[in-house]
Protein backbone atom coordinates (compact mmCIF):
# COMPACT_ATOMS: atom_id res chain seq x y z
CA UNK A 1 0.00 0.00 0.00
CA UNK A 2 3.04 2.34 0.22
CA UNK A 3 4.47 4.46 -3.08
CA UNK A 4 7.81 4.87 -3.57
CA UNK A 5 8.64 8.48 -2.59
CA UNK A 6 12.19 8.60 -2.99
CA UNK A 7 12.43 12.51 -3.04
CA UNK A 8 9.47 12.87 -0.04
CA UNK A 9 9.76 15.11 2.86
CA UNK A 10 12.93 13.61 5.26
CA UNK A 11 12.00 12.40 8.40
CA UNK A 12 14.78 14.70 10.77
CA UNK A 13 16.82 12.92 12.62
CA UNK A 14 16.12 9.52 11.10
CA UNK A 15 17.69 10.35 7.95
CA UNK A 16 20.60 11.59 8.54
CA UNK A 17 21.53 8.56 10.90
CA UNK A 18 20.37 6.03 8.89
CA UNK A 19 22.89 7.29 6.13
CA UNK A 20 25.59 7.27 8.63
CA UNK A 21 25.24 3.73 8.86
CA UNK A 22 27.37 3.47 5.24
CA UNK A 23 30.19 5.09 7.02
CA UNK A 24 29.29 3.62 10.67
CA UNK A 25 26.91 5.20 12.30
CA UNK A 26 26.18 6.49 15.30
CA UNK A 27 23.56 6.84 18.59
CA UNK A 28 22.72 9.34 20.76
CA UNK A 29 24.41 9.03 24.42
CA UNK A 30 22.70 11.34 27.15
CA UNK A 31 24.84 12.56 30.29
CA UNK A 32 23.74 9.69 32.31
CA UNK A 33 24.86 6.94 30.25
CA UNK A 34 22.16 5.80 28.16
CA UNK A 35 22.07 5.03 24.77
CA UNK A 36 19.11 5.44 22.16
CA UNK A 37 18.85 6.08 18.86
CA UNK A 38 17.60 9.67 16.87
CA UNK A 39 15.43 11.62 16.65
CA UNK A 40 15.96 12.67 20.43
CA UNK A 41 14.74 15.44 22.25
CA UNK A 42 15.23 14.01 25.78
CA UNK A 43 16.70 10.61 26.94
CA UNK A 44 13.56 8.23 27.69
CA UNK A 45 15.48 6.46 30.22
CA UNK A 46 15.99 9.41 32.67
CA UNK A 47 14.99 12.54 31.29
CA UNK A 48 17.90 13.71 30.49
CA UNK A 49 18.38 16.35 27.79
CA UNK A 50 22.35 16.71 27.40
CA UNK A 51 22.34 14.49 24.67
CA UNK A 52 25.38 13.87 22.04
CA UNK A 53 26.39 11.87 18.97
CA UNK A 54 28.54 9.02 19.56
CA UNK A 55 30.14 6.71 17.06
CA UNK A 56 28.49 2.72 17.03
CA UNK A 57 31.03 0.70 17.73
CA UNK A 58 32.09 -1.15 14.58
CA UNK A 59 30.55 -4.42 14.74
CA UNK A 60 27.89 -5.65 17.34
CA UNK A 61 25.84 -9.31 17.41
CA UNK A 62 23.09 -11.05 16.72
CA UNK A 63 21.12 -10.60 19.81
CA UNK A 64 17.45 -12.28 17.91
CA UNK A 65 16.63 -13.10 14.39
CA UNK A 66 13.97 -14.57 12.43
CA UNK A 67 13.70 -15.54 8.76
CA UNK A 68 10.81 -13.94 7.68
CA UNK A 69 8.24 -16.06 4.69
CA UNK A 70 5.64 -13.64 4.88
CA UNK A 71 6.38 -10.33 3.65
CA UNK A 72 4.48 -6.97 3.68
CA UNK A 73 2.78 -5.88 0.10
CA UNK A 74 4.82 -3.35 -1.38
CA UNK A 75 7.96 -3.81 0.73
CA UNK A 76 9.93 -4.70 -2.01
CA UNK A 77 12.23 -7.58 0.35
CA UNK A 78 11.51 -11.02 -1.50
CA UNK A 79 10.92 -13.45 1.36
CA UNK A 80 12.51 -15.85 2.80
CA UNK A 81 15.01 -12.91 4.35
CA UNK A 82 16.35 -12.41 7.76
CA UNK A 83 15.46 -9.68 10.19
CA UNK A 84 17.44 -9.56 13.27
CA UNK A 85 18.35 -7.25 15.94
CA UNK A 86 21.80 -6.56 16.59
CA UNK A 87 23.25 -5.73 19.89
CA UNK A 88 26.15 -2.68 19.88
CA UNK A 89 26.69 -2.80 23.86
CA UNK A 90 24.79 0.85 24.58
CA UNK A 91 21.51 0.15 22.02
CA UNK A 92 20.44 -2.29 19.68
CA UNK A 93 19.34 -2.13 16.04
CA UNK A 94 16.90 -3.77 13.96
CA UNK A 95 17.51 -4.53 10.05
CA UNK A 96 17.98 -7.37 7.18
CA UNK A 97 20.87 -9.38 7.41
CA UNK A 98 22.69 -9.71 4.09
CA UNK A 99 25.11 -12.08 2.39
CA UNK A 100 23.97 -14.90 5.20
CA UNK A 101 21.33 -17.41 5.46
CA UNK A 102 19.20 -18.27 8.45
CA UNK A 103 21.09 -21.57 8.63
CA UNK A 104 24.45 -19.31 8.75
CA UNK A 105 22.80 -16.73 11.97
CA UNK A 106 22.87 -17.66 15.41
CA UNK A 107 22.76 -15.28 18.30
CA UNK A 108 26.26 -13.56 18.98
CA UNK A 109 26.90 -13.28 15.40
CA UNK A 110 28.96 -10.40 14.50
CA UNK A 111 27.75 -8.11 12.04
CA UNK A 112 28.80 -4.89 11.31
CA UNK A 113 25.77 -2.12 9.53
CA UNK A 114 24.81 -0.71 6.43
CA UNK A 115 22.34 1.24 4.98
CA UNK A 116 20.57 0.23 1.03
CA UNK A 117 17.78 1.85 -0.52
CA UNK A 118 14.55 0.17 -0.84
CA UNK A 119 13.35 0.08 -3.88
CA UNK A 120 9.88 -0.07 -3.69
CA UNK A 121 9.14 2.23 -1.29
CA UNK A 122 11.88 4.57 -2.04
CA UNK A 123 13.05 4.39 1.81
CA UNK A 124 16.37 3.80 3.72
CA UNK A 125 16.72 0.24 4.81
CA UNK A 126 19.04 -0.64 7.89
CA UNK A 127 20.83 -3.57 6.60
CA UNK A 128 23.82 -5.51 8.53
CA UNK A 129 27.27 -7.67 6.47
CA UNK A 130 28.79 -10.54 8.06
CA UNK A 131 31.72 -8.69 10.17
CA UNK B 1 -16.06 5.38 44.51
CA UNK B 2 -19.11 2.91 43.34
CA UNK B 3 -18.27 -0.93 42.00
CA UNK B 4 -18.60 -1.74 38.18
CA UNK B 5 -21.36 -4.53 37.24
CA UNK B 6 -20.92 -6.27 33.94
CA UNK B 7 -24.87 -6.42 32.82
CA UNK B 8 -24.79 -8.03 29.93
CA UNK B 9 -22.33 -9.33 26.64
CA UNK B 10 -22.46 -9.13 23.27
CA UNK B 11 -20.70 -10.78 20.39
CA UNK B 12 -20.88 -11.82 16.81
CA UNK B 13 -19.51 -15.08 15.59
CA UNK B 14 -15.64 -14.56 15.05
CA UNK B 15 -14.41 -15.37 11.88
CA UNK B 16 -14.88 -14.43 7.86
CA UNK B 17 -17.58 -11.64 7.74
CA UNK B 18 -16.45 -10.71 4.26
CA UNK B 19 -19.85 -9.24 3.09
CA UNK B 20 -20.49 -7.62 6.00
CA UNK B 21 -20.13 -3.76 6.78
CA UNK B 22 -18.47 -3.22 10.48
CA UNK B 23 -21.63 -1.17 10.96
CA UNK B 24 -23.65 -3.72 10.94
CA UNK B 25 -20.86 -6.28 12.94
CA UNK B 26 -20.91 -3.47 15.72
CA UNK B 27 -24.61 -3.71 15.71
CA UNK B 28 -25.21 -7.25 16.23
CA UNK B 29 -23.00 -7.45 19.06
CA UNK B 30 -24.20 -4.31 21.02
CA UNK B 31 -28.10 -5.22 20.42
CA UNK B 32 -26.94 -8.33 22.06
CA UNK B 33 -25.43 -7.18 24.83
CA UNK B 34 -28.27 -4.18 25.33
CA UNK B 35 -30.73 -7.39 25.11
CA UNK B 36 -28.93 -9.76 27.43
CA UNK B 37 -28.50 -6.96 29.80
CA UNK B 38 -32.15 -6.33 30.20
CA UNK B 39 -31.11 -2.17 29.28
CA UNK B 40 -32.43 0.09 27.59
CA UNK B 41 -30.37 2.03 24.74
CA UNK B 42 -31.89 4.99 25.45
CA UNK B 43 -29.83 4.67 29.37
CA UNK B 44 -26.66 4.76 27.75
CA UNK B 45 -24.81 7.58 28.19
CA UNK B 46 -21.31 7.06 25.98
CA UNK B 47 -20.13 4.53 23.75
CA UNK B 48 -16.71 3.43 24.33
CA UNK B 49 -15.60 1.94 20.59
CA UNK B 50 -12.38 0.12 19.86
CA UNK B 51 -11.02 -0.26 16.37
CA UNK B 52 -7.31 0.08 15.37
CA UNK B 53 -7.17 -0.51 11.28
CA UNK B 54 -10.18 0.69 9.99
CA UNK B 55 -8.93 3.32 8.24
CA UNK B 56 -6.91 1.22 6.08
CA UNK B 57 -9.58 -2.02 6.01
CA UNK B 58 -12.74 -0.47 5.55
CA UNK B 59 -11.33 3.67 4.41
CA UNK B 60 -13.37 4.09 7.42
CA UNK B 61 -12.24 6.92 10.53
CA UNK B 62 -13.82 8.78 12.94
CA UNK B 63 -16.10 5.04 13.61
CA UNK B 64 -17.46 6.20 17.38
CA UNK B 65 -20.40 8.31 16.28
CA UNK B 66 -21.25 5.91 13.07
CA UNK B 67 -21.13 3.10 15.28
CA UNK B 68 -23.20 4.48 18.06
CA UNK B 69 -25.88 5.08 15.13
CA UNK B 70 -25.95 1.91 14.51
CA UNK B 71 -26.28 0.39 17.76
CA UNK B 72 -29.55 2.83 17.79
CA UNK B 73 -27.65 5.09 20.75
CA UNK B 74 -29.05 9.13 20.75
CA UNK B 75 -25.21 9.70 22.48
CA UNK B 76 -21.66 10.11 21.99
CA UNK B 77 -18.94 7.95 21.39
CA UNK B 78 -15.27 7.95 21.47
CA UNK B 79 -13.12 5.56 19.61
CA UNK B 80 -9.98 3.94 21.56
CA UNK B 81 -7.00 2.73 19.48
CA UNK B 82 -4.09 1.19 21.43
CA UNK B 83 -3.39 -1.21 18.55
CA UNK B 84 -4.35 -4.60 19.75
CA UNK B 85 -5.71 -3.67 22.76
CA UNK B 86 -8.21 -1.49 21.38
CA UNK B 87 -11.24 -2.97 23.08
CA UNK B 88 -8.83 -3.30 26.60
CA UNK B 89 -8.35 0.48 27.46
CA UNK B 90 -12.05 0.95 25.53
CA UNK B 91 -13.12 -1.35 28.79
CA UNK B 92 -10.85 0.14 31.14
CA UNK B 93 -11.72 4.08 30.36
CA UNK B 94 -15.74 2.78 30.80
CA UNK B 95 -14.73 1.13 33.92
CA UNK B 96 -13.10 4.67 35.10
CA UNK B 97 -15.80 6.46 33.95
CA UNK B 98 -18.82 4.50 35.89
CA UNK B 99 -16.52 4.31 39.24
CA UNK B 100 -16.01 7.98 38.80
CA UNK B 101 -20.33 8.79 39.02
CA UNK B 102 -20.08 10.20 36.03
CA UNK B 103 -21.71 7.79 34.02
CA UNK B 104 -24.29 4.78 35.39
CA UNK B 105 -24.64 3.02 32.28
CA UNK B 106 -21.50 2.33 29.36
CA UNK B 107 -21.21 0.47 26.38
CA UNK B 108 -18.14 -0.61 25.51
CA UNK B 109 -16.56 -2.71 23.07
CA UNK B 110 -14.91 -2.73 19.74
CA UNK B 111 -15.25 -4.28 15.94
CA UNK B 112 -12.39 -5.10 13.29
CA UNK B 113 -13.02 -6.12 9.73
CA UNK B 114 -9.91 -8.10 8.00
CA UNK B 115 -10.89 -10.95 5.83
CA UNK B 116 -11.47 -8.00 3.27
CA UNK B 117 -7.85 -7.19 3.13
CA UNK B 118 -5.04 -9.53 1.45
CA UNK B 119 -2.74 -11.50 3.66
CA UNK B 120 -0.29 -9.34 2.52
CA UNK B 121 -2.44 -6.32 3.07
CA UNK B 122 -3.17 -7.69 6.82
CA UNK B 123 0.22 -7.98 7.51
CA UNK B 124 1.62 -4.61 6.76
CA UNK B 125 -1.85 -3.18 8.13
CA UNK B 126 -1.03 -4.71 11.81
CA UNK B 127 2.67 -4.01 11.11
CA UNK B 128 1.46 -0.46 11.53
CA UNK B 129 1.46 -0.89 15.50
CA UNK B 130 5.05 -1.40 15.13
CA UNK B 131 7.92 0.96 15.20
CA UNK B 132 7.56 2.80 11.89
CA UNK B 133 10.98 4.04 11.53
CA UNK B 134 13.16 1.16 13.23
CA UNK B 135 10.67 -1.62 12.76
CA UNK B 136 8.15 -1.22 10.14
CA UNK B 137 11.24 0.14 7.50
CA UNK B 138 13.15 -2.79 8.46
CA UNK B 139 10.99 -5.36 7.40
CA UNK B 140 9.71 -6.57 10.57
CA UNK B 141 5.93 -7.88 10.42
CA UNK B 142 3.87 -8.47 13.38
CA UNK B 143 4.46 -12.58 13.54
CA UNK B 144 8.27 -11.21 12.54
CA UNK B 145 8.28 -9.16 15.59
CA UNK B 146 6.70 -11.99 17.70
CA UNK B 147 9.52 -14.49 16.40
CA UNK B 148 11.71 -12.57 17.53
CA UNK B 149 10.28 -12.55 21.09
CA UNK B 150 10.57 -16.09 20.67
CA UNK B 151 13.79 -16.62 19.69
CA UNK B 152 14.76 -14.27 22.66
CA UNK B 153 13.14 -16.58 24.77
CA UNK B 154 14.21 -19.79 23.43
CA UNK B 155 17.92 -18.14 24.32
CA UNK B 156 17.43 -16.77 27.48
CA UNK B 157 15.17 -20.09 29.37
CA UNK B 158 14.81 -23.15 27.03
CA UNK B 159 12.01 -24.44 25.33
CA UNK B 160 11.15 -25.08 22.12
CA UNK B 161 8.41 -24.80 19.24
CA UNK B 162 7.18 -28.39 20.87
CA UNK B 163 6.09 -26.66 23.78
CA UNK B 164 4.26 -24.00 21.64
CA UNK B 165 2.53 -26.44 19.54
CA UNK B 166 1.00 -27.61 23.06
CA UNK B 167 -0.05 -23.94 23.64
CA UNK B 168 -1.94 -24.23 19.87
CA UNK B 169 -3.52 -27.71 20.76
CA UNK B 170 -5.08 -26.72 23.99
CA UNK B 171 -6.39 -23.61 22.61
CA UNK B 172 -8.01 -25.14 19.75
CA UNK B 173 -9.34 -27.95 22.08
CA UNK B 174 -11.23 -25.23 24.35
CA UNK B 175 -12.91 -23.38 21.24
CA UNK B 176 -14.43 -26.55 20.05
CA UNK B 177 -17.73 -25.98 21.95
CA UNK B 178 -17.84 -21.90 21.66
CA UNK B 179 -19.96 -21.46 19.48
CA UNK B 180 -18.36 -17.62 18.82
CA UNK B 181 -15.11 -19.50 17.89
CA UNK B 182 -13.29 -19.18 14.62
CA UNK B 183 -12.00 -22.77 14.51
CA UNK B 184 -14.60 -25.07 16.45
CA UNK B 185 -11.63 -27.60 15.90
CA UNK B 186 -9.52 -29.60 17.39
CA UNK B 187 -5.40 -29.70 16.17
CA UNK B 188 -2.60 -32.35 17.13
CA UNK B 189 0.78 -31.11 18.42
CA UNK B 190 2.38 -32.74 15.13
CA UNK B 191 -0.23 -30.72 12.66
CA UNK B 192 0.82 -27.46 14.63
CA UNK B 193 4.88 -28.38 14.15
CA UNK B 194 4.44 -29.62 10.61
CA UNK B 195 2.40 -26.58 9.72
CA UNK B 196 4.58 -24.09 7.39
CA UNK B 197 7.06 -21.52 8.31
CA UNK B 198 5.60 -17.91 8.87
CA UNK B 199 8.54 -15.97 10.45
CA UNK B 200 11.10 -18.67 12.25
CA UNK B 201 10.63 -20.20 14.98
CA UNK B 202 6.96 -19.73 14.54
CA UNK B 203 4.96 -21.12 11.85
CA UNK B 204 1.30 -20.60 10.52
CA UNK B 205 -0.26 -22.63 13.70
CA UNK B 206 1.47 -20.26 16.62
CA UNK B 207 -0.06 -17.69 14.88
CA UNK B 208 -4.07 -16.27 15.50
CA UNK B 209 -5.98 -16.44 12.60
CA UNK B 210 -7.19 -12.93 10.26
CA UNK B 211 -10.74 -12.62 11.69
CA UNK B 212 -14.17 -10.71 11.77
CA UNK B 213 -15.65 -9.66 14.46
CA UNK B 214 -17.49 -7.39 16.92
CA UNK B 215 -17.52 -7.38 21.29
CA UNK B 216 -19.82 -5.50 23.52
CA UNK B 217 -20.43 -4.63 26.87
CA UNK B 218 -23.45 -2.81 29.25
CA UNK B 219 -21.39 -1.67 31.96
CA UNK B 220 -23.50 0.13 34.84
CA UNK B 221 -22.95 1.31 38.44
CA UNK B 222 -24.00 -0.87 41.30
CA UNK B 223 -26.73 1.68 42.10
CA UNK B 224 -28.31 1.43 38.83
CA UNK B 225 -28.09 -2.03 38.77
CA UNK B 226 -29.85 -2.10 42.33
CA UNK B 227 -32.56 0.02 41.18
CA UNK B 228 -33.10 -1.47 38.04
CA UNK B 229 -33.14 -5.00 39.45
CA UNK B 230 -30.64 -6.16 37.23
CA UNK B 231 -29.09 -9.85 37.20
CA UNK B 232 -25.65 -8.58 36.83
CA UNK B 233 -23.64 -10.91 39.15
CA UNK B 234 -20.15 -10.31 37.84
CA UNK B 235 -18.01 -7.28 39.02
CA UNK B 236 -15.44 -5.51 37.24
CA UNK B 237 -12.96 -5.03 40.63
CA UNK B 238 -9.68 -4.21 39.25
CA UNK B 239 -8.36 -2.50 36.28
CA UNK B 240 -4.40 -1.68 35.31
CA UNK B 241 -2.58 -0.42 32.16
CA UNK B 242 1.02 -0.26 31.48
CA UNK B 243 3.23 0.70 28.82
CA UNK B 244 6.54 0.21 27.03
CA UNK B 245 8.80 1.29 24.84
CA UNK B 246 7.50 0.28 21.17
CA UNK B 247 10.26 -0.98 19.34
CA UNK B 248 11.88 -4.62 20.70
CA UNK B 249 14.89 -3.15 20.00
CA UNK B 250 14.36 -0.60 22.62
CA UNK B 251 13.61 -2.75 25.65
CA UNK B 252 15.93 -4.07 28.52
CA UNK B 253 14.56 -7.52 27.82
CA UNK B 254 12.96 -8.89 24.52
CA UNK B 255 11.63 -12.44 26.43
CA UNK B 256 9.83 -10.48 29.00
CA UNK B 257 6.64 -8.06 28.64
CA UNK B 258 6.73 -5.70 31.94
CA UNK B 259 4.12 -3.50 30.59
CA UNK B 260 2.26 -6.49 31.18
CA UNK B 261 3.19 -7.43 34.15
CA UNK B 262 2.77 -3.34 35.20
CA UNK B 263 -1.13 -3.58 34.35
CA UNK B 264 -1.53 -6.79 36.40
CA UNK B 265 0.24 -4.95 39.65
CA UNK B 266 -2.06 -2.23 39.09
CA UNK B 267 -5.17 -4.37 38.52
CA UNK B 268 -4.37 -7.14 41.80
CA UNK B 269 -3.74 -3.99 43.67
CA UNK B 270 -7.23 -2.56 42.73
CA UNK B 271 -8.97 -5.75 43.52
CA UNK B 272 -7.11 -6.20 46.16
CA UNK B 273 -6.53 -10.12 45.29
CA UNK B 274 -2.90 -11.80 44.39
CA UNK B 275 -2.26 -13.88 40.89
CA UNK B 276 -2.74 -17.09 43.13
CA UNK B 277 -5.92 -16.49 43.91
CA UNK B 278 -7.44 -15.81 40.09
CA UNK B 279 -8.95 -19.10 39.09
CA UNK B 280 -9.54 -18.76 35.50
CA UNK B 281 -7.44 -16.31 32.50
CA UNK B 282 -8.31 -15.35 29.39
CA UNK B 283 -4.94 -13.96 27.74
CA UNK B 284 -3.84 -12.35 24.52
CA UNK B 285 -2.54 -15.44 22.61
CA UNK B 286 -2.05 -13.60 19.41
CA UNK B 287 0.75 -16.20 19.28
CA UNK B 288 1.32 -19.13 21.05
CA UNK B 289 5.14 -17.64 22.18
CA UNK B 290 2.80 -14.49 23.61
CA UNK B 291 0.44 -16.40 26.23
CA UNK B 292 4.29 -18.08 27.47
CA UNK B 293 5.05 -14.65 28.29
CA UNK B 294 1.72 -13.01 29.41
CA UNK B 295 2.10 -16.57 31.89
CA UNK B 296 4.88 -15.47 33.64
CA UNK B 297 4.23 -10.87 33.25
CA UNK B 298 0.69 -11.63 35.29
CA UNK B 299 2.49 -13.43 38.43
CA UNK B 300 0.76 -16.98 37.34
CA UNK B 301 4.28 -18.29 36.41
CA UNK B 302 8.26 -17.77 37.40
CA UNK B 303 10.32 -16.75 34.16
CA UNK B 304 10.94 -19.51 32.02
CA UNK B 305 8.29 -21.80 33.33
CA UNK B 306 5.42 -20.51 31.32
CA UNK B 307 6.60 -22.06 28.74
CA UNK B 308 5.64 -25.72 30.10
CA UNK B 309 2.78 -25.00 31.13
CA UNK B 310 0.49 -26.06 28.43
CA UNK B 311 2.38 -29.19 28.03
CA UNK B 312 2.23 -30.27 31.60
CA UNK B 313 -1.28 -29.47 31.89
CA UNK B 314 -1.34 -26.71 34.53
CA UNK B 315 -3.31 -24.30 32.01
CA UNK B 316 -5.41 -26.76 30.39
CA UNK B 317 -8.97 -27.41 31.21
CA UNK B 318 -8.67 -29.85 33.77
CA UNK B 319 -5.59 -28.24 34.57
CA UNK B 320 -5.29 -25.93 38.14
CA UNK B 321 -5.35 -22.13 35.52
CA UNK B 322 -7.38 -23.23 32.86
CA UNK B 323 -6.58 -20.53 30.22
CA UNK B 324 -8.24 -19.43 27.63
CA UNK B 325 -11.20 -21.20 27.82
CA UNK B 326 -13.18 -19.04 25.15
CA UNK B 327 -10.22 -20.57 22.66
CA UNK B 328 -8.34 -17.63 22.85
CA UNK B 329 -7.22 -15.29 20.13
CA UNK B 330 -5.87 -18.42 18.85
CA UNK B 331 -8.51 -20.45 18.03
CA UNK B 332 -11.58 -18.12 18.73
CA UNK B 333 -9.99 -15.76 16.54
CA UNK B 334 -8.95 -12.04 16.33
CA UNK B 335 -10.71 -9.16 15.53
CA UNK B 336 -7.63 -6.76 16.72
CA UNK B 337 -10.09 -3.71 17.94
CA UNK B 338 -12.70 -6.67 19.18
CA UNK B 339 -10.49 -8.54 21.23
CA UNK B 340 -9.95 -6.68 24.71
CA UNK B 341 -14.11 -6.62 25.01
CA UNK B 342 -14.75 -10.31 23.87
CA UNK B 343 -12.19 -11.70 26.51
CA UNK B 344 -14.46 -10.08 28.87
CA UNK B 345 -17.89 -11.15 27.77
CA UNK B 346 -16.04 -14.40 27.48
CA UNK B 347 -14.88 -14.07 31.40
CA UNK B 348 -18.28 -13.11 32.23
CA UNK B 349 -19.96 -15.94 30.71
CA UNK B 350 -17.00 -18.52 32.35
CA UNK B 351 -18.14 -16.72 35.86
CA UNK B 352 -22.00 -16.65 35.13
CA UNK B 353 -22.16 -20.55 34.56
CA UNK B 354 -23.16 -20.22 30.67
CA UNK B 355 -20.56 -20.36 28.93
CA UNK B 356 -19.94 -23.72 27.35
CA UNK B 357 -16.92 -24.18 29.04
CA UNK B 358 -18.16 -23.27 32.51
CA UNK B 359 -18.19 -26.36 33.69
CA UNK B 360 -14.28 -26.66 33.63
CA UNK B 361 -14.41 -24.37 36.68
CA UNK B 362 -17.35 -24.92 38.34
CA UNK B 363 -16.54 -23.12 41.68
CA UNK B 364 -14.40 -20.13 39.73
CA UNK B 365 -15.01 -17.14 41.64
CA UNK B 366 -12.10 -14.67 40.50
CA UNK B 367 -11.35 -14.59 36.53
CA UNK B 368 -8.58 -12.19 34.85
CA UNK B 369 -8.21 -10.85 31.26
CA UNK B 370 -5.14 -9.53 29.77
CA UNK B 371 -4.79 -7.53 26.25
CA UNK B 372 -1.72 -6.69 25.22
CA UNK B 373 -1.20 -4.06 21.95
CA UNK B 374 1.36 -4.71 19.13
CA UNK B 375 4.40 -6.35 20.72
CA UNK B 376 3.37 -5.40 24.56
CA UNK B 377 4.15 -1.78 24.19
CA UNK B 378 0.74 -1.63 25.87
CA UNK B 379 -0.97 -3.96 27.76
CA UNK B 380 -4.82 -3.73 29.63
CA UNK B 381 -5.22 -6.14 32.72
CA UNK B 382 -8.63 -6.63 34.66
CA UNK B 383 -9.76 -8.71 37.69
CA UNK B 384 -13.38 -9.76 37.08
CA UNK B 385 -15.40 -11.41 40.41
CA UNK B 386 -18.15 -12.87 41.03
CA UNK B 387 -20.16 -10.65 43.84
CA UNK B 388 -23.07 -12.70 44.47
ZN1 LIG C 1 19.42 8.95 30.17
Amino acid sequence: MSDPEPDGPADTGYDEWADSLAEGGYYIECANGHGNLPPRRVCPDCGSTDLSEEPLPDTGEVATFSEVHVAPSGFGEEPPYVTAVIDFGLVRVTGIVRELSADEIGIGTAVRPDVERNDATGKRLVVFRPA
Amino acid sequence: MTGVRVAGVGLTPFGEHAGRTGRDLFAEAALAALDDAGVAGDDVEHLNYGNFMGALAERQGHQAPLMAEAAGLRCAGTRYEEACASAGVAVREAVRAVRSGENDVMLAGGMERMTNLSTADVTESLAVAADELFEVRAGVTFPGAYALMARAYFDEYGGGREDLAHVAAKNHANAVNNEYAQYQREITVEQALDSPAVASPLHLFDACPITDGASALVLVSEEYAEEHDLDAPVAITGTGQGGDRAALQDRTDMARTPAAADAAAEAYGDAGVAGDEVDVAEVHDCFTIAEVMALEALDFFDPGEGIGAARRGDTTRDGDLPVNLSGGLKAKGHPVGATGGSQIAEMTRILRGDHPNSDAVPDATVGLTHNAGGTVASAVVHVLEVAE
